[in-house]
């Protein structure tokens, strides 16, 4: 009983009408049956319609193979059966659902909060923060170690909690929703002279790739064409922030085992290479770069040539702090076997980015779904097979090489032309789903206008969302004292996550 | 020992690249970096209030008596908008980077307050001046903030030579480094982390967020920044605040310089 799709495109408006809204039981067989057949679900969510005061629940589902991706709708009623026991990955987005909305997906596995957000749904009560059934392990000798949400280092917070039976860690729980600010709330609502900043600072260290997702969709709706100088610009911004992140998680790995050298070079080659990006903006993490139509700075050719200097001095400095690390057979005695996922794990828990290629997943926005400057320049994907702590850090490295690549070959070849265009009118009673590769992995930002053309965005979904899972996987047989290494190799996004 | 060579190799390659400040020059800042603001009131058009309108965060305030224009640098996000948005050029932002304040009402700018104010503080001078060991709790911080604290223990900006480090527990800090608006499930870990630091004890709000709750000013998830719950010294302004304007501000604050 599975039905059809309306079949979209990456950042293409389409009208709001076309997208199928079909009886629960057709739209739980069709996501199910995409999903066995190799889909990702980008995004499952609950959109409020002020029109006829309902919810409807939207399913976003990517096909990599042929870059397409499929939405259908559902009104799901106070209860629906829950996807999650067919459907892994619908998991998260199911407990996200019943959290916000008071929608319960019956017989869901592990219906727990996860943000601890204050409910929209007047009858469900707000969970207490860190106040959940966690699951509990019992046994002589067995223990509970609780950790966060204030960390020793210098991080944002979140609890986790290990089953132990003396090293070996048999369970982790994570359980997050510390940094919940309201911004899904806020973008709902609609557009203020706030709705970029939100964007740039849903997770701060990668503004560069929310903001650009967050503009594409609003260009789409406005039909506005941005320049090829300006999507340049961007996609510069954009490896930047994947190096700088890239290079700093290496560094922290290698402090994580101890390799001092490698920790302290990468911390110093980091601000460097946020430096170029403050070069660019005067912001180090690439505020205000970005606006809607293009960027707010342009890169002339002396500062192209600067640019370029200083990176290929970063780029030398960086091969002899990483190779040294990944040549020093003590580093690699301790990533290699730890904190393995295997590919089947990642298929099908939905992972996304960096931790998916670790497990040999070749999945890239930047080629499945390109967009921008990446349609016509294209970047190898680098997978990695091991899915361990080794091959998240390896990953790493081979991104980092080709940015450096990428961004030399548009610096020396930046279109020429404007560097932003007016964005019009929007069209009314449409909607877009805007999907980028940000440094960690699939951003997705769901915009829609309704019948008087006002913008809301009801629905962001941060790569983290996707993969804080994985970690909790990852961590099963391992030694609780790999936690760290572990924690690090995904570095995932806590804000991003309770946005 | 193969191995042994390829780390002296590799330490020769990076050299020793600690900045030479304070004693040396300030590192540069890049050419389109904004610092503080700088308004002239005069060039104001009548009834124009382009500025107010653009301001994400209503930092900029107009003096009713005046028409005097200020803007809370404990608020200011450092977008530009305002600056963008004025049509006779009337706000500017400088390269003065050093905006960190011990008091909360020299962050706003307006006629006789110049850039850097007072951040010194007597107590903190007499007792940490040669050491200052920091508890840091991000509560709703983007990861901005958090990393362009973390660099300030990278061997570059390398804070430890001044006696400052962030610690891993309450119970050996001096006082707590916080960022973030504070979100509403931050509350309870932000007071037992303060009070879990032995007296005496100094709070440092780091960002527009941790001041006055920045961009989430306002939104019922957050509290507005660090102040409503715990006393705070230090006033760092900036979204995020560039890493000097945070090492000059806990400088200036020791008294280790003026
Ligand atoms: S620079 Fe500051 S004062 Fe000006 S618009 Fe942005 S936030 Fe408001």
């Amino acid at each position: 009983m599975t039905t059809e799709c309306l079949l979209v495109r990456n950042a293409r408006a389409f009208p709001f009408a076309a997208c199928p809204v079909v009886e629960m039981p057709a739209f739980r067989e069709t996501v199910i049956e995409n999903v066995r057949l190799g889909a990702r679900l980008n995004a499952l969510f609950a959109m409020f319609q002020p029109e006829n005061d309902t919810l409807l629940l939207l399913a976003v589902m990517a096909h990599d193979a042929d870059g397409s991706l499929r939405i259908l709708a559902t009104r799901p009623g106070e209860r629906y059966q829950a996807l999650t026991p067919a459907c892994s990955q619908a998991h998260w987005f199911e407990r996200e659902i019943f959290e916000t909305w008071g929608i319960l997906p019956e017989s869901h596995p592990w219906l727990k909060p996860i943000r601890f957000l204050p409910s929209r749904a007047q009858d469900v009560p707000s969970a207490e923060i860190g106040r959940a059934n966690f699951f509990r392990m019992d046994g002589e000798e067995i223990h509970e170690v609780a950790v966060g949400p204030v960390h020793a280092g210098v991080i944002e917070p979140g609890h986790f909690r290990f089953q132990c039976h003396g090293e070996t860690v048999y369970h982790l729980e994570i359980s997050l929703g510390y940094q919940h600010r309201g911004i899904e709330r806020a973008l709902a609502a609609g557009i203020t002279p706030r709705t970029l900043h939100y964007a740039e600072t849903a997770a701060g260290d990668t503004t560069i790739s929310h903001t650009t997702t967050c503009c594409q969709a609003w260009e789409t709706l406005a039909g506005t064409q941005v320049s090829a100088r300006a999507e340049a610009i961007r996609a510069i911004a954009a490896e930047l922030e994947r190096i700088a992140n890239h290079i700093g998680d290496l560094g922290a790995l290698a402090g994580d085992v101890g390799f001092l050298p490698t920790q302290n070079y990468c911390g110093r080659i980091r601000g460097d290479v946020l430096n170029c990006t403050a070069l660019i903006c005067g912001n180090r993490f690439g505020r205000g770069l970005l606006t809607p139509g293009g960027v707010q700075w342009d890169l002339d050719t002396a500062l192209a040539q600067n640019l370029r200097a200083r990176l290929a001095e970063i780029e030398a400095d960086a091969v002899s702090a990483i190779e040294l690390m990944f040549n020093t057979s003590s580093v690699l005695a301790r990533l290699e076997g730890t904190g393995v996922l295997t590919a089947a794990t990642a298929r099908d828990i939905g992972l996304v980015g960096v931790a998916a290629r670790a497990c040999g997943l070749s999945r890239d926005i930047r080629r499945d779904f390109p967009y921008g400057i990446y349609r016509f320049h294209h970047l190898p994907v680098c997978t990695w097979s091991t899915g361990d702590c080794f091959a998240r850090a390896y990953v790493r490295w081979l991104e980092t090489r080709q940015s450096f690549r990428f961004i030399r070959e548009q610096l020396d070849a930046l279109p020429e032309g404007p560097i932003s265009s007016s964005v019009g009118p929007l069209r009314p009673d449409s909607m877009a789903i805007s999907l980028t590769e940000g440094w960690r992995g699939e951003i997705c930002h769901v915009t829609r206008t309704d019948a008087n053309a006002n913008l809301t965005v009801p629905k962001i979904v941060d790569p983290s969302f996707h993969n804080w899972f994985g970690l909790a996987c990852a961590l099963r047989n391992q030694a609780i004292s790999d936690f760290p290494l572990c924690n690090k190799s995904f570095n995932l996004s806590y804000c991003g996550h309770d946005l | 020992m193969p191995l042994m060579w390829n780390i002296l190799a590799a330490r020769l390659h990076q050299k020793n690249r600690t900045l030479k400040y304070p004693d040396g020059p300030a590192p540069e800042l890049p050419e389109r970096f904004a610092g503080a603001p700088e308004i002239e009131t005069g060039k104001c058009g009548e009834n124009c209030d382009a500025c107010l309108r653009q301001c994400p965060t209503g930092a900029i305030l107009r003096e009713i008596n005046t028409g005097e224009l200020r803007i809370d640098l404990g608020l200011c996000l450092f977008c530009r908008a305002c600056e963008r948005a004025c049509p006779s050029g009337a706000i500017h932002f400088t390269h003065e980077y050093r905006l960190a304040a011990a008091r909360r009402e020299d962050l706003i700018t307006g006629p006789g307050r110049e850039f850097p104010a007072e951040a010194r503080q007597a107590l903190a001078e007499k007792l940490f001046k040669r050491s200052l060991k920091l508890r840091f709790v991000s509560a709703g911080g983007c990861n901005a903030c958090e990393a362009d604290c973390n660099v300030l223990s990278t061997v570059a900006w390398d804070m430890g030579r001044f006696g400052i480090q962030f610690v891993p527990s309450p119970r050996h800090a001096d006082g707590i480094l916080v960022t973030g608006p504070v979100p509403e499930n931050m509350r309870l870990a932000l007071l037992k982390t303060y009070e879990a630091i032995p007296s005496p004890k100094i709070v440092i709000a780091t960002g527009a967020c941790a001041i006055s709750g920045g961009l989430y000013h306002s939104h019922p998830e957050t509290h507005n920044g660090a102040a409503d719950l715990v006393p705070v010294d230090l006033w760092i302004p900036g979204c995020p605040p560039h890493p000097l304007t945070i090492l000059d501000g806990l400088l200036r604050f020791l008294g280790r310089i003026s």
